[in-house]
Protein backbone atom coordinates (compact mmCIF):
# COMPACT_ATOMS: atom_id res chain seq x y z
CA UNK A 1 0.00 0.00 0.00
CA UNK A 2 1.24 3.49 -0.88
CA UNK A 3 2.10 5.78 1.99
CA UNK A 4 3.62 9.24 2.50
CA UNK A 5 6.87 9.96 4.38
CA UNK A 6 4.86 11.57 7.20
CA UNK A 7 2.68 8.47 7.53
CA UNK A 8 5.81 6.34 7.78
CA UNK A 9 7.30 8.61 10.47
CA UNK A 10 4.05 8.66 12.45
CA UNK A 11 3.71 4.88 12.40
CA UNK A 12 7.37 4.42 13.41
CA UNK A 13 6.98 6.86 16.28
CA UNK A 14 3.77 5.17 17.45
CA UNK A 15 5.56 1.81 17.64
CA UNK A 16 8.12 3.23 20.08
CA UNK A 17 5.39 3.85 22.67
CA UNK A 18 4.60 1.11 25.16
CA UNK A 19 1.20 0.52 26.70
CA UNK A 20 0.77 2.29 30.04
CA UNK A 21 3.48 4.87 29.48
CA UNK A 22 2.98 8.53 30.26
CA UNK A 23 3.74 10.68 27.22
CA UNK A 24 4.27 14.43 27.02
CA UNK A 25 2.71 15.14 23.65
CA UNK A 26 3.80 17.81 21.17
CA UNK A 27 1.90 19.42 18.36
CA UNK A 28 1.58 17.96 14.83
CA UNK A 29 3.09 14.56 13.98
CA UNK A 30 3.92 13.57 17.60
CA UNK A 31 0.31 14.14 18.51
CA UNK A 32 -0.78 11.84 15.68
CA UNK A 33 1.74 9.17 16.70
CA UNK A 34 0.40 9.11 20.28
CA UNK A 35 -3.20 8.96 19.19
CA UNK A 36 -2.34 6.19 16.68
CA UNK A 37 -0.59 4.14 19.39
CA UNK A 38 -3.59 4.64 21.68
CA UNK A 39 -5.92 3.19 19.04
CA UNK A 40 -3.68 0.17 18.42
CA UNK A 41 -1.20 -1.46 20.82
CA UNK A 42 -1.24 1.09 23.66
CA UNK A 43 -4.84 1.78 24.73
CA UNK A 44 -3.65 2.73 28.23
CA UNK A 45 -1.14 5.34 27.07
CA UNK A 46 -1.58 8.47 29.19
CA UNK A 47 -1.39 11.60 27.07
CA UNK A 48 -0.19 14.70 28.91
CA UNK A 49 -0.29 18.02 27.06
CA UNK A 50 1.72 21.04 28.20
CA UNK A 51 -1.50 23.04 28.08
CA UNK A 52 -2.64 21.17 31.20
CA UNK A 53 -4.74 18.26 29.93
CA UNK A 54 -3.87 14.89 31.51
CA UNK A 55 -5.27 11.64 30.16
CA UNK A 56 -6.73 13.46 27.17
CA UNK A 57 -8.88 11.57 24.66
CA UNK A 58 -9.36 14.08 21.86
CA UNK A 59 -12.14 13.07 19.46
CA UNK A 60 -10.70 15.30 16.74
CA UNK A 61 -7.13 16.10 15.70
CA UNK A 62 -6.07 19.03 17.87
CA UNK A 63 -4.66 21.68 15.56
CA UNK A 64 -3.14 23.44 18.53
CA UNK A 65 -1.67 22.12 21.76
CA UNK A 66 -4.49 23.85 23.64
CA UNK A 67 -7.48 22.60 21.67
CA UNK A 68 -10.77 22.43 23.63
CA UNK A 69 -11.16 18.79 22.53
CA UNK A 70 -8.23 17.93 24.83
CA UNK A 71 -10.24 19.09 27.84
CA UNK A 72 -13.57 17.40 27.08
CA UNK A 73 -13.47 13.87 28.64
CA UNK A 74 -9.87 14.13 29.91
CA UNK A 75 -8.91 12.74 33.34
CA UNK A 76 -7.60 16.00 34.76
CA UNK A 77 -7.02 19.58 33.72
CA UNK A 78 -4.42 21.46 35.72
CA UNK A 79 -2.40 24.65 35.57
CA UNK A 80 0.84 24.86 33.63
CA UNK A 81 2.68 25.21 36.93
CA UNK A 82 1.34 21.77 37.92
CA UNK A 83 2.25 20.27 34.55
CA UNK A 84 5.84 21.49 34.53
CA UNK A 85 6.58 21.22 38.26
CA UNK A 86 4.71 18.13 39.43
CA UNK A 87 4.38 16.07 36.26
CA UNK A 88 7.54 16.87 34.27
CA UNK A 89 10.07 17.96 36.93
CA UNK A 90 8.39 15.56 39.37
CA UNK A 91 9.54 12.68 37.19
CA UNK A 92 6.21 11.31 35.98
CA UNK A 93 6.88 11.61 32.24
CA UNK A 94 8.24 8.47 30.52
CA UNK A 95 8.44 9.84 26.99
CA UNK A 96 8.82 13.37 25.65
CA UNK A 97 8.15 14.00 21.97
CA UNK A 98 10.07 16.75 20.23
CA UNK A 99 10.64 18.18 16.79
CA UNK A 100 13.52 20.30 15.60
CA UNK A 101 14.26 22.62 12.71
CA UNK A 102 17.87 21.48 13.18
CA UNK A 103 19.14 18.20 14.70
CA UNK A 104 22.83 17.50 15.22
CA UNK A 105 25.31 14.65 15.74
CA UNK A 106 24.65 14.53 19.51
CA UNK A 107 20.88 14.84 19.23
CA UNK A 108 20.74 18.50 20.22
CA UNK A 109 17.71 20.33 18.83
CA UNK A 110 17.36 23.89 17.58
CA UNK A 111 13.98 25.60 17.33
CA UNK A 112 15.25 29.10 18.12
CA UNK A 113 17.26 30.71 15.28
CA UNK A 114 19.08 29.87 12.08
CA UNK A 115 22.33 31.85 12.11
CA UNK A 116 23.53 34.15 14.88
CA UNK A 117 21.11 34.61 17.80
CA UNK A 118 21.24 38.41 17.73
CA UNK A 119 21.24 38.70 13.91
CA UNK A 120 19.35 35.62 12.78
CA UNK A 121 18.80 34.74 9.14
CA UNK A 122 15.57 33.03 10.26
CA UNK A 123 13.84 33.59 13.58
CA UNK A 124 12.11 30.35 14.70
CA UNK A 125 9.42 30.05 17.43
CA UNK A 126 11.78 29.25 20.33
CA UNK A 127 11.65 26.62 23.07
CA UNK A 128 8.10 26.42 24.31
CA UNK A 129 8.32 23.47 26.67
CA UNK A 130 10.97 21.69 24.58
CA UNK A 131 14.04 22.63 26.64
CA UNK A 132 12.68 21.22 29.89
CA UNK A 133 11.18 18.17 28.17
CA UNK A 134 14.61 17.38 26.67
CA UNK A 135 16.21 17.66 30.11
CA UNK A 136 13.55 16.04 32.30
CA UNK A 137 11.59 13.38 30.36
CA UNK A 138 12.85 9.83 30.97
CA UNK A 139 13.47 9.39 27.25
CA UNK A 140 12.94 11.58 24.22
CA UNK A 141 11.68 10.74 20.74
CA UNK A 142 12.30 13.12 17.86
CA UNK A 143 10.52 13.36 14.51
CA UNK A 144 12.27 15.50 11.89
CA UNK A 145 12.47 15.49 8.08
CA UNK A 146 16.14 15.07 7.13
CA UNK A 147 18.34 17.19 4.88
CA UNK A 148 21.96 18.35 4.95
CA UNK A 149 20.76 21.81 6.04
CA UNK A 150 18.58 20.55 8.87
CA UNK A 151 21.13 17.95 10.08
CA UNK A 152 24.36 19.94 10.56
CA UNK A 153 27.24 18.59 12.63
CA UNK A 154 26.47 21.25 15.23
CA UNK A 155 23.13 23.11 15.55
CA UNK A 156 23.29 26.93 15.36
CA UNK A 157 21.65 27.15 18.78
CA UNK A 158 20.95 24.44 21.37
CA UNK A 159 17.34 25.05 22.39
CA UNK A 160 16.87 21.54 23.75
CA UNK A 161 19.95 19.56 24.74
CA UNK A 162 20.50 16.00 23.58
CA UNK A 163 23.87 14.53 24.57
CA UNK A 164 25.34 18.07 24.15
CA UNK A 165 28.90 17.10 23.10
CA UNK A 166 29.48 13.52 24.17
CA UNK A 167 28.26 10.46 26.09
CA UNK A 168 29.15 11.68 29.61
CA UNK A 169 27.88 15.24 29.42
CA UNK A 170 24.27 14.64 30.49
CA UNK A 171 25.30 12.91 33.70
CA UNK A 172 28.04 15.49 34.35
CA UNK A 173 25.43 18.28 34.04
CA UNK A 174 23.05 16.23 36.26
CA UNK A 175 20.21 16.08 33.75
CA UNK A 176 17.50 13.81 35.19
CA UNK A 177 16.34 12.38 31.83
CA UNK A 178 18.29 9.94 29.68
CA UNK A 179 18.10 12.04 26.54
CA UNK A 180 17.11 11.19 22.97
CA UNK A 181 16.31 7.50 22.42
CA UNK A 182 15.44 7.72 18.74
CA UNK A 183 15.41 10.22 15.88
CA UNK A 184 12.87 9.31 13.20
CA UNK A 185 13.33 10.97 9.81
CA UNK A 186 11.92 10.42 6.33
CA UNK A 187 15.04 8.35 5.48
CA UNK A 188 15.60 6.17 8.52
CA UNK A 189 15.66 5.70 12.28
CA UNK A 190 18.65 6.61 14.42
CA UNK A 191 19.59 5.56 17.91
CA UNK A 192 22.48 6.79 20.05
CA UNK A 193 25.74 4.91 20.60
CA UNK A 194 28.29 6.67 22.82
CA UNK A 195 26.01 9.68 22.66
CA UNK A 196 26.26 9.87 18.88
CA UNK A 197 23.47 9.52 16.32
CA UNK A 198 23.74 6.12 14.64
CA UNK A 199 21.67 4.84 11.72
CA UNK A 200 19.96 1.67 12.92
CA UNK A 201 17.12 1.27 10.42
CA UNK A 202 16.76 2.35 6.83
CA UNK A 203 13.30 3.04 5.41
CA UNK A 204 12.21 1.01 2.35
CA UNK A 205 13.38 2.80 -0.79
CA UNK A 206 16.07 4.93 0.84
CA UNK A 207 19.79 4.17 0.65
CA UNK A 208 22.86 4.75 2.82
CA UNK A 209 24.18 7.10 0.12
CA UNK A 210 20.99 9.17 0.44
CA UNK A 211 21.44 9.26 4.23
CA UNK A 212 25.10 10.36 3.86
CA UNK A 213 24.04 13.07 1.39
CA UNK A 214 21.45 14.38 3.85
CA UNK A 215 23.72 14.44 6.92
CA UNK A 216 26.24 17.19 7.70
CA UNK A 217 28.91 14.87 9.17
CA UNK A 218 30.16 11.31 8.56
CA UNK A 219 27.19 9.41 9.98
CA UNK A 220 27.71 6.26 12.03
CA UNK A 221 25.94 3.18 10.73
CA UNK A 222 25.02 0.27 13.01
CA UNK A 223 26.65 -3.09 12.32
CA UNK A 224 23.28 -4.77 12.03
CA UNK A 225 21.36 -2.31 9.92
CA UNK A 226 17.66 -3.11 9.67
CA UNK A 227 14.98 -2.21 7.16
CA UNK A 228 12.04 -0.28 8.61
CA UNK A 229 8.74 -2.13 8.62
CA UNK A 230 6.44 0.06 6.47
CA UNK A 231 3.11 1.26 7.91
CA UNK A 232 0.40 -1.41 7.86
CA UNK A 233 -2.88 -0.86 6.02
CA UNK A 234 -4.74 -0.43 9.32
CA UNK A 235 -2.27 2.21 10.52
CA UNK A 236 -2.67 4.15 7.28
CA UNK A 237 -6.46 3.88 7.48
CA UNK A 238 -6.56 5.26 11.03
CA UNK A 239 -4.20 8.11 10.14
CA UNK A 240 -6.17 9.13 7.04
CA UNK A 241 -9.73 8.52 8.18
CA UNK A 242 -9.65 9.19 11.92
CA UNK A 243 -6.61 11.24 12.88
CA UNK A 244 -6.18 13.66 10.00
CA UNK A 245 -9.24 13.58 7.75
CA UNK A 246 -8.58 17.17 6.62
CA UNK A 247 -4.99 16.20 5.66
CA UNK A 248 -3.40 19.03 7.61
CA UNK A 249 -0.26 17.07 8.39
CA UNK A 250 -0.18 14.09 6.06
CA UNK B 1 -20.28 47.65 47.47
CA UNK B 2 -19.69 49.74 44.37
CA UNK B 3 -19.63 47.82 41.12
CA UNK B 4 -16.35 47.52 39.19
CA UNK B 5 -18.26 46.90 35.98
CA UNK B 6 -17.26 49.24 33.14
CA UNK B 7 -16.98 49.15 29.34
CA UNK B 8 -13.73 47.92 27.76
CA UNK B 9 -12.70 51.35 26.47
CA UNK B 10 -12.93 52.80 30.00
CA UNK B 11 -10.99 49.89 31.55
CA UNK B 12 -8.17 50.26 29.01
CA UNK B 13 -8.01 54.04 29.21
CA UNK B 14 -7.93 53.97 33.02
CA UNK B 15 -5.53 51.09 33.61
CA UNK B 16 -3.23 50.74 30.57
CA UNK B 17 -0.62 53.48 30.12
CA UNK B 18 2.13 54.09 27.58
CA UNK B 19 5.30 52.30 28.68
CA UNK B 20 3.47 49.75 30.86
CA UNK B 21 4.44 46.12 31.21
CA UNK B 22 1.31 44.17 30.34
CA UNK B 23 0.21 40.55 30.29
CA UNK B 24 -2.87 39.27 28.48
CA UNK B 25 -2.60 35.57 29.26
CA UNK B 26 -4.55 32.45 28.34
CA UNK B 27 -2.83 29.39 26.89
CA UNK B 28 -4.64 28.97 23.55
CA UNK B 29 -7.81 29.22 25.63
CA UNK B 30 -9.42 32.51 26.86
CA UNK B 31 -7.08 34.90 25.01
CA UNK B 32 -8.76 38.29 25.28
CA UNK B 33 -8.43 39.73 21.77
CA UNK B 34 -11.07 42.35 22.60
CA UNK B 35 -8.68 43.97 25.11
CA UNK B 36 -5.82 43.99 22.59
CA UNK B 37 -8.03 45.57 19.91
CA UNK B 38 -9.01 48.33 22.32
CA UNK B 39 -5.34 48.94 23.21
CA UNK B 40 -4.59 49.24 19.47
CA UNK B 41 -7.54 51.64 18.99
CA UNK B 42 -6.34 53.80 21.88
CA UNK B 43 -2.85 53.77 20.31
CA UNK B 44 -0.91 52.81 23.40
CA UNK B 45 2.86 52.86 22.78
CA UNK B 46 6.13 51.44 24.19
CA UNK B 47 4.44 48.53 25.95
CA UNK B 48 6.44 45.59 27.25
CA UNK B 49 4.34 42.57 26.34
CA UNK B 50 4.56 39.36 28.41
CA UNK B 51 3.05 36.03 27.41
CA UNK B 52 4.24 32.45 27.06
CA UNK B 53 2.92 32.31 23.49
CA UNK B 54 2.64 35.74 21.83
CA UNK B 55 0.09 34.17 19.43
CA UNK B 56 -1.93 36.27 16.98
CA UNK B 57 -2.91 38.66 19.76
CA UNK B 58 0.62 40.03 20.24
CA UNK B 59 1.38 39.75 16.53
CA UNK B 60 -1.44 42.29 16.12
CA UNK B 61 -0.19 44.56 18.94
CA UNK B 62 3.39 44.40 17.61
CA UNK B 63 2.35 45.05 13.99
CA UNK B 64 0.22 47.98 15.16
CA UNK B 65 3.32 49.56 16.73
CA UNK B 66 2.19 49.29 20.38
CA UNK B 67 5.17 47.31 21.71
CA UNK B 68 8.84 47.98 22.35
CA UNK B 69 9.69 44.67 24.06
CA UNK B 70 8.44 41.10 24.20
CA UNK B 71 9.03 38.63 27.06
CA UNK B 72 8.01 35.16 25.86
CA UNK B 73 8.76 31.46 25.41
CA UNK B 74 7.19 30.32 22.12
CA UNK B 75 6.46 32.68 19.25
CA UNK B 76 4.54 30.97 16.46
CA UNK B 77 1.09 30.65 14.94
CA UNK B 78 0.13 27.26 16.43
CA UNK B 79 -0.16 24.68 13.68
CA UNK B 80 0.02 27.32 10.95
CA UNK B 81 3.54 28.78 10.74
CA UNK B 82 5.35 31.91 11.89
CA UNK B 83 4.08 35.22 13.27
CA UNK B 84 4.97 37.53 10.40
CA UNK B 85 4.41 40.90 12.12
CA UNK B 86 6.69 39.82 14.95
CA UNK B 87 9.30 38.67 12.43
CA UNK B 88 9.10 41.99 10.54
CA UNK B 89 9.72 43.82 13.80
CA UNK B 90 12.66 41.59 14.76
CA UNK B 91 14.26 41.20 11.32
CA UNK B 92 13.50 44.62 9.73
CA UNK B 93 12.49 46.87 12.67
CA UNK B 94 9.10 47.50 11.01
CA UNK B 95 6.95 49.30 12.09
CA UNK B 96 9.56 49.64 14.86
CA UNK B 97 12.27 47.55 16.50
CA UNK B 98 11.35 44.98 19.12
CA UNK B 99 13.53 43.83 21.98
CA UNK B 100 13.20 40.13 22.83
CA UNK B 101 13.65 38.46 26.21
CA UNK B 102 13.31 34.75 25.81
CA UNK B 103 12.68 31.78 28.11
CA UNK B 104 11.21 28.32 27.88
CA UNK B 105 7.61 27.77 29.04
CA UNK B 106 8.73 26.55 32.45
CA UNK B 107 10.94 29.61 32.84
CA UNK B 108 7.98 31.93 32.15
CA UNK B 109 5.71 29.95 34.48
CA UNK B 110 8.40 30.23 37.18
CA UNK B 111 8.77 33.99 36.63
CA UNK B 112 5.02 34.58 37.11
CA UNK B 113 5.02 32.24 40.13
CA UNK B 114 7.86 34.16 41.81
CA UNK B 115 6.06 37.40 40.94
CA UNK B 116 2.80 36.18 42.49
CA UNK B 117 4.51 34.89 45.65
CA UNK B 118 6.71 38.03 45.94
CA UNK B 119 9.87 35.94 45.95
CA UNK B 120 13.21 37.28 44.59
CA UNK B 121 13.65 34.26 42.30
CA UNK B 122 12.23 30.86 41.49
CA UNK B 123 14.44 27.76 41.28
CA UNK B 124 14.03 25.08 38.66
CA UNK B 125 15.94 22.05 37.45
CA UNK B 126 16.40 23.25 33.93
CA UNK B 127 18.58 24.89 31.24
CA UNK B 128 21.79 22.86 31.73
CA UNK B 129 23.22 22.12 28.28
CA UNK B 130 20.94 24.66 26.59
CA UNK B 131 22.17 27.88 24.94
CA UNK B 132 19.25 29.89 26.41
CA UNK B 133 21.13 31.11 29.54
CA UNK B 134 23.92 32.32 27.25
CA UNK B 135 21.61 34.81 25.50
CA UNK B 136 19.43 35.75 28.47
CA UNK B 137 21.32 37.09 31.52
CA UNK B 138 18.12 36.75 33.57
CA UNK B 139 18.55 32.96 33.57
CA UNK B 140 21.09 32.38 36.34
CA UNK B 141 22.03 29.61 38.73
CA UNK B 142 21.68 29.29 42.48
CA UNK B 143 23.18 26.78 44.91
CA UNK B 144 20.68 25.00 47.15
CA UNK B 145 21.55 25.70 50.81
CA UNK B 146 20.45 22.17 51.80
CA UNK B 147 21.72 19.81 49.10
CA UNK B 148 24.36 22.14 47.60
CA UNK B 149 23.20 21.25 44.09
CA UNK B 150 23.19 23.93 41.44
CA UNK B 151 19.77 24.90 40.12
CA UNK B 152 18.58 27.37 37.51
CA UNK B 153 16.91 30.53 38.81
CA UNK B 154 14.75 33.16 37.16
CA UNK B 155 13.60 36.51 38.60
CA UNK B 156 9.99 37.46 39.37
CA UNK B 157 7.84 39.02 36.66
CA UNK B 158 5.43 41.65 38.03
CA UNK B 159 3.50 43.30 35.20
CA UNK B 160 1.76 46.64 35.72
CA UNK B 161 -1.45 45.19 34.41
CA UNK B 162 -2.94 41.74 33.71
CA UNK B 163 -6.01 41.11 31.58
CA UNK B 164 -7.69 37.86 32.59
CA UNK B 165 -10.59 36.45 30.62
CA UNK B 166 -13.09 34.25 32.47
CA UNK B 167 -16.24 32.38 31.52
CA UNK B 168 -18.07 34.11 34.33
CA UNK B 169 -17.49 36.73 37.01
CA UNK B 170 -19.51 38.87 39.40
CA UNK B 171 -19.46 42.67 39.38
CA UNK B 172 -16.70 42.71 42.01
CA UNK B 173 -14.37 40.58 39.87
CA UNK B 174 -14.60 37.12 41.43
CA UNK B 175 -13.75 35.21 38.27
CA UNK B 176 -14.51 31.56 37.56
CA UNK B 177 -12.63 29.66 34.90
CA UNK B 178 -12.77 26.07 33.70
CA UNK B 179 -11.00 24.21 30.93
CA UNK B 180 -7.33 25.05 30.31
CA UNK B 181 -6.04 27.30 33.09
CA UNK B 182 -2.63 28.17 31.61
CA UNK B 183 -0.85 30.65 33.91
CA UNK B 184 -3.87 32.92 34.41
CA UNK B 185 -3.82 32.66 38.19
CA UNK B 186 -0.06 33.26 38.51
CA UNK B 187 -0.20 36.20 36.05
CA UNK B 188 -3.14 37.78 37.90
CA UNK B 189 -1.53 37.54 41.34
CA UNK B 190 1.81 38.78 39.95
CA UNK B 191 0.31 41.93 38.39
CA UNK B 192 -0.16 45.28 40.15
CA UNK B 193 -3.60 45.74 38.58
CA UNK B 194 -6.03 43.21 37.12
CA UNK B 195 -8.81 43.68 34.58
CA UNK B 196 -11.24 40.76 34.49
CA UNK B 197 -13.18 40.31 31.24
CA UNK B 198 -16.06 37.83 31.33
CA UNK B 199 -18.36 36.09 28.89
CA UNK B 200 -21.11 36.31 31.49
CA UNK B 201 -21.73 38.49 34.56
CA UNK B 202 -23.42 36.55 37.34
CA UNK B 203 -24.61 37.35 40.84
CA UNK B 204 -22.37 36.75 43.84
CA UNK B 205 -24.72 33.90 44.79
CA UNK B 206 -23.68 31.94 41.68
CA UNK B 207 -20.00 32.43 42.56
CA UNK B 208 -20.60 31.32 46.16
CA UNK B 209 -22.43 28.19 44.97
CA UNK B 210 -19.16 26.87 43.46
CA UNK B 211 -16.20 28.53 45.22
CA UNK B 212 -13.58 25.99 44.05
CA UNK B 213 -13.97 27.33 40.54
CA UNK B 214 -12.96 30.90 41.45
CA UNK B 215 -9.45 31.31 40.02
CA UNK B 216 -9.12 35.06 40.55
CA UNK B 217 -10.68 36.72 43.63
CA UNK B 218 -12.23 40.20 43.61
CA UNK B 219 -9.66 41.49 46.09
CA UNK B 220 -6.98 41.76 43.38
CA UNK B 221 -9.31 43.04 40.63
CA UNK B 222 -9.67 46.71 39.63
CA UNK B 223 -12.11 46.50 36.72
CA UNK B 224 -14.69 44.06 35.36
CA UNK B 225 -15.76 44.11 31.71
CA UNK B 226 -18.70 42.16 30.31
CA UNK B 227 -17.71 41.15 26.78
CA UNK B 228 -19.23 38.07 25.08
CA UNK B 229 -17.05 36.53 22.34
CA UNK B 230 -14.11 38.67 23.54
CA UNK B 231 -11.67 35.86 22.79
CA UNK B 232 -12.44 35.20 19.13
CA UNK B 233 -10.47 33.75 17.27
CA UNK B 234 -9.34 32.05 20.50
CA UNK B 235 -12.04 30.18 22.41
CA UNK B 236 -13.92 29.88 25.68
CA UNK B 237 -14.71 26.33 26.81
CA UNK B 238 -18.45 25.82 27.00
CA UNK B 239 -19.13 29.04 25.06
CA UNK B 240 -17.46 28.87 21.63
CA UNK B 241 -14.83 26.89 19.77
CA UNK B 242 -11.46 28.05 18.51
CA UNK B 243 -11.70 29.56 15.01
CA UNK B 244 -8.98 27.38 13.47
CA UNK B 245 -9.75 28.73 9.98
CA UNK B 246 -8.96 32.23 11.20
CA UNK B 247 -5.59 31.08 12.58
CA UNK B 248 -4.77 29.42 9.24
CA UNK B 249 -5.87 32.50 7.28
CA UNK B 250 -3.74 34.75 9.50
CA UNK B 251 -0.70 33.29 7.73
CA UNK B 252 -1.78 35.11 4.55
CA UNK B 253 -3.20 38.18 6.28
CA UNK B 254 -0.03 38.86 8.25
CA UNK B 255 2.46 37.92 5.52
CA UNK B 256 2.64 41.43 4.03
CA UNK B 257 2.50 44.76 5.80
CA UNK B 258 -0.26 45.98 3.47
CA UNK B 259 -2.65 43.07 4.08
CA UNK B 260 -1.87 43.24 7.81
CA UNK B 261 -2.73 46.96 7.89
CA UNK B 262 -5.87 46.38 5.83
CA UNK B 263 -6.97 43.85 8.46
CA UNK B 264 -6.38 46.31 11.30
CA UNK B 265 -8.31 48.99 9.43
CA UNK B 266 -11.31 46.82 8.75
CA UNK B 267 -11.49 44.84 11.99
CA UNK B 268 -9.95 47.14 14.63
CA UNK B 269 -9.75 50.84 13.74
CA UNK B 270 -13.10 51.01 11.95
CA UNK B 271 -14.87 48.95 14.60
CA UNK B 272 -16.22 50.78 17.65
CA UNK B 273 -16.17 47.90 20.12
CA UNK B 274 -16.43 44.13 20.48
CA UNK B 275 -20.20 44.10 20.08
CA UNK B 276 -19.82 45.65 16.63
CA UNK B 277 -17.03 43.17 15.78
CA UNK B 278 -19.30 40.25 16.73
CA UNK B 279 -22.20 41.70 14.73
CA UNK B 280 -20.01 42.17 11.65
CA UNK B 281 -18.56 38.66 11.98
CA UNK B 282 -22.09 37.26 11.88
CA UNK B 283 -22.22 33.61 10.89
CA UNK B 284 -18.43 33.22 11.12
CA UNK B 285 -18.71 33.58 14.90
CA UNK B 286 -22.18 32.10 15.38
CA UNK B 287 -21.08 28.76 13.86
CA UNK B 288 -18.50 28.37 16.66
CA UNK B 289 -21.01 28.22 19.50
CA UNK B 290 -20.18 25.26 21.80
CA UNK B 291 -22.32 22.18 22.12
CA UNK B 292 -23.40 21.31 25.63
CA UNK B 293 -21.57 18.85 27.85
CA UNK B 294 -22.56 19.48 31.48
CA UNK B 295 -20.63 17.99 34.42
CA UNK B 296 -22.19 16.23 37.35
CA UNK B 297 -23.08 18.48 40.31
CA UNK B 298 -21.03 18.32 43.54
CA UNK B 299 -22.29 18.61 47.08
CA UNK B 300 -20.83 21.55 49.04
CA UNK B 301 -22.96 20.83 52.09
CA UNK B 302 -21.66 19.76 55.48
Amino acid sequence: MEYTPNELMVSQAARQLRNGEVVFVGIGLPNMACNLARRLHAPDLVLVYESGAVGARPDRLPISIGDPALVTNSLSVCSMFDIFSYYLQGGLIDVGFLQGAQVDRFGNLNTTVIGDYFHPSVRLPGSGGACEIAILARRVLVIAPQSRRSFPERVDFITSPGFVDGPQTRSRLKMPGQGPAMIITDLGCYEFQQGEMTLTSLHPGSSIEQVRGATGWPIRVAKELETTEPPAAEEIRIIREELDPAHLYI
Amino acid sequence: MQTKLMPMNEAISRFVNDGDTIVIEGFTHLICFAAAHEIIRQRRRDLTLCRLTPDLIYDQLIGAGCARKLIFSWAGNPGAGPLYALRRAVEQARPRSLELEEYSHYGMVARFTAGAAKLPFYPLRNYMGSDLPGVNPNIKTVVCPFTHEELAAVPPLNPDIAVIHAQRADEQGNAQIWGLLGVQKEAAFAARNVIVVAEEIVGEKVIRSDPNRTLVPALIVKAVVHEPFACHPSYAQGHYDRDNDFYLRWREVSRSESSFNAYLDEWVYKVKDRAEYVMRMGEQIARLRARQQMCGPVNYGY
